[in-house]
């Protein structure tokens, strides 16, 4: 037989296009995902996302029951951070009934949705790890991290991972006593957590080779495809919903916007690192300025806690939105005057950010593909909503 | 190993030891290294205590079934900590999150792919039942309807240590299990379950009749009652209209 080095590499040298399927069941697809790919060598020449594996009618359940009954559903939208998405719907319903939200109240929201924010972060770094090859190990330690804040939501809201905490006009309970100390306790732990892990990570040589300049995102393309969150912000444009619609409290903290400057996999990473810096920051403001006492639910809004079918917002529509960790989660809903809504609308970030992965892949070999995915950073219940 | 009492009053089932050996023999033996049991105890002990899971999640279950094998829950203790990617290798299914219509084709062809002896736990109310997704129009009421279950974990999602319980459980059934008995030694075995099919009005057939069969009685209308029903909402709320009252400060309808 001739030896394969002895082949003409010619002009005419016939080569075939490979086409492979990854997913629904793949251990790098987050979930059910699955990628149709088209490969030349090991290079990626065309990349067609298939969605819809999850598709668990959020909106068509919601438009069926009352305002108040669909608030456990957001929970499992984008599973790894239930407090985002309920205060997104929270927004919308109060803008739409216009309802007012005490202060302490507020406060507790944005202690909880900045806490999850750092449970996303650190998840999703663990996740981008495990498809780099690290297999599992940064996962553990980032997880061990999780659970030190999960442990804090089930002491507010009963659950881990599905709080359903949120509701019009305020949240469901008070904290309970102590609460805040553990927080603050959390948060003199987890910056020298997070010093330990960047300083296995940021300048490790093998994570800046395999994510500096790989899955560059261009300004351009990252407006045009009207990405948002931690994915626009890596490709240098300082786009935040709390700085920009200050919505709730935000206004009142001091904190800065992480911008990235190529748009690669590593400045996504690298964005993420800090914005649960900065996530400490607010929170530490927050944890100093919560009056000590106060309504946690608005007056307006507390008959309906008992009697959710009286819940009725005049007719009108509203859109909230808040800046989720994967970036602008709104949603909008219309009212006709009836207990439930006549129109449920998510926008979700994972499905919109999801949209710029075949360019971002293109050209790229296909153990990169993973990786970009894992930058991208999808919640499957969230993409097919 | 004798049957004992536990603490919440169920019988463990763990096979005993019942070698005719003496215990004066035995004891005697062991003292020069040799081991006397059954061939069926140390089969059980063997495949209990390393059962791969397959990894493979569906939604939010699968992020406490993560959250389980890392340091916290470690599941590493009970020997199931080696997630494998391909159902060739695995012995568990864990089914863990929303079955939807589209998907239950690949769950079930999974469940086919995997090797004998093979478990399968269903993990969260979607996937035994439909979870809060049950009256969506796409999503799977149990994946029990296609494939045998062995052990079903409540919870939405189940925590952690629930997940450790249901492992110990399967652990419990494995070891009840004889080897002259089991299914996967007998001639004629068909342990493959047809595939359904992902048609325009959902999936074809509605269920396996060997492994599910429709209950006699709805317990859930005999429990909660016949479920609301809303009347078909056509009629759009006219916005604009409503936005022009508002800045002429009109009465409200």
């Amino acid at each position: 037989m001739k030896n394969k080095t002895d082949t003409p590499l010619t002009e005419d040298f016939d080569t075939q296009t490979l086409q492979i399927n990854v997913g629904p069941q793949h251990p790098a697809t987050h979930g059910v995902f699955r990628m149709d790919l088209t490969l030349d060598g090991e290079t990626v020449v065309r990349l067609k996302p298939v969605m819809g594996y999850l598709h668990r009618n959020h909106e068509q359940i919601a438009e069926n029951m009352t305002y108040a009954a669909s608030m456990p559903y957001t929970d499992r939208l984008d599973y790894f951070n239930s407090m985002s998405n309920n205060f997104g719907y929270a927004l919308a319903v109060e803008k739409l009934a216009g309802i007012e939200v005490p202060e302490r109240a507020d406060y507790i929201r944005v202690i909880l949705a900045e806490l999850t924010r750092i449970v996303n972060h650190i998840s999703v770094i663990g996740f981008l790890l495990n498809d780099l090859g690290a297999f599992f190990t940064p996962l553990t330690y980032a997880f061990r991290e999780r659970e030190k804040i999960l442990d804090l939501f089930e002491e507010i809201a009963g659950s881990r991972m599905m709080c359903n905490y949120f509701r019009f006009g305020g949240v469901k309970r008070d904290l309970p006593p102590g609460l805040l100390e553990r927080i603050r306790t959390m948060m003199d732990v987890f910056p020298r957590f997070l010093d330990e892990f960047e300083a296995l990570l940021t300048d490790n040589d093998i994570l800046c080779l395999r994510c500096q300049n790989v899955g560059v995102l261009g300004r351009e393309l990252a407006l045009n495809a009207g990405l948002s969150g931690p994915m626009l912000r890596a490709s240098g444009l300082g786009y935040d919903i709390r700085k920009v619609d200050r919505y709730s409290i935000y206004g009142r903290f001091d904190f800065k916007v992480p911008v990235g400057s190529k748009g690669d996999v590593y400045d996504r990473y690298y964005v993420r690192v800090l914005e649960m810096r900065e996530s400490l920051k607010i929170l530490d403001q927050a944890l100093r300025q919560i009056p000590s006492s106060g309504d946690i639910i608005s007056r307006k809004a507390a008959p309906f806690l008992k009697a959710p079918r009286n819940f009725k917002p005049p007719v009108g529509e509203a859109y909230g939105r808040v800046e989720s960790p994967k970036g602008e989660l709104g949603f909008y809903v219309v009212s006709d005057g009836s207990p439930q809504p006549w129109r449920y609308h998510v926008r979700a970030p994972s499905l919109i950010n999801l949209t710029v992965l075949e360019d971002l892949c293109i050209g790229h070999k296909l153990a990169d593909a993973m990786v970009i995915l894992g930058s991208i950073d999808i919640v499957l219940g969230e993409v097919d909503h | 190993m004798a049957k004992k009492e536990s603490r919440l009053g169920v019988i463990l089932a763990h096979a005993p030891n019942v070698s005719a050996i003496d215990e004066g023999l035995k004891s005697e033996l062991s003292k020069k290294g040799v081991v006397v049991t059954t061939l069926n105890h140390l089969y059980n002990w063997g495949r209990s205590s390393s059962i791969w899971p397959m990894q493979f999640g569906l939604a939010c279950c699968a992020i406490e079934m993560i959250a389980t094998a890392c340091a916290r829950y470690d599941m590493a203790r009970f020997g199931a900590e080696l997630f494998r990617a391909s159902p060739r290798q695995s012995d568990l299914m864990i089914v863990a999150g929303t079955v939807t219509k589209k998907m239950a084709p690949q769950v079930v062809r999974l469940y086919n792919q995997m090797p004998e002896p093979k478990y399968c736990i269903t993990m969260g109310a979607c996937a035994i039942a439909g979870g809060p997704f049950i009256d969506g129009y796409n999503v799977l009421r149990g994946i029990d309807r296609y494939i045998p279950v062995d052990v079903h974990l409540p919870g939405c999602p189940p925590r952690p240590e629930a997940l450790l319980h249901g492992l110990m459980q399967l652990q419990k059934k494995i070891e009840s299990q004889e080897i002259e008995k089991t299914a996967w030694y007998q001639k004629g075995l068909k342990r493959e379950y047809p595939v359904p099919e992902f048609g325009p009005r959902g999936l074809i057939p509605k269920f396996n009749p060997e492994v599910w069969q429709p209950r006699a009685k709805d317990n859930r209308k005999e429990r909660y009652g016949e479920p609301i029903l809303i009347g078909k909402k056509i009629k759009a709320p006219d916005l604009d209209a409503e936005t022009l009252r508002r800045a002429s400060g009109g009465p409200a309808k």
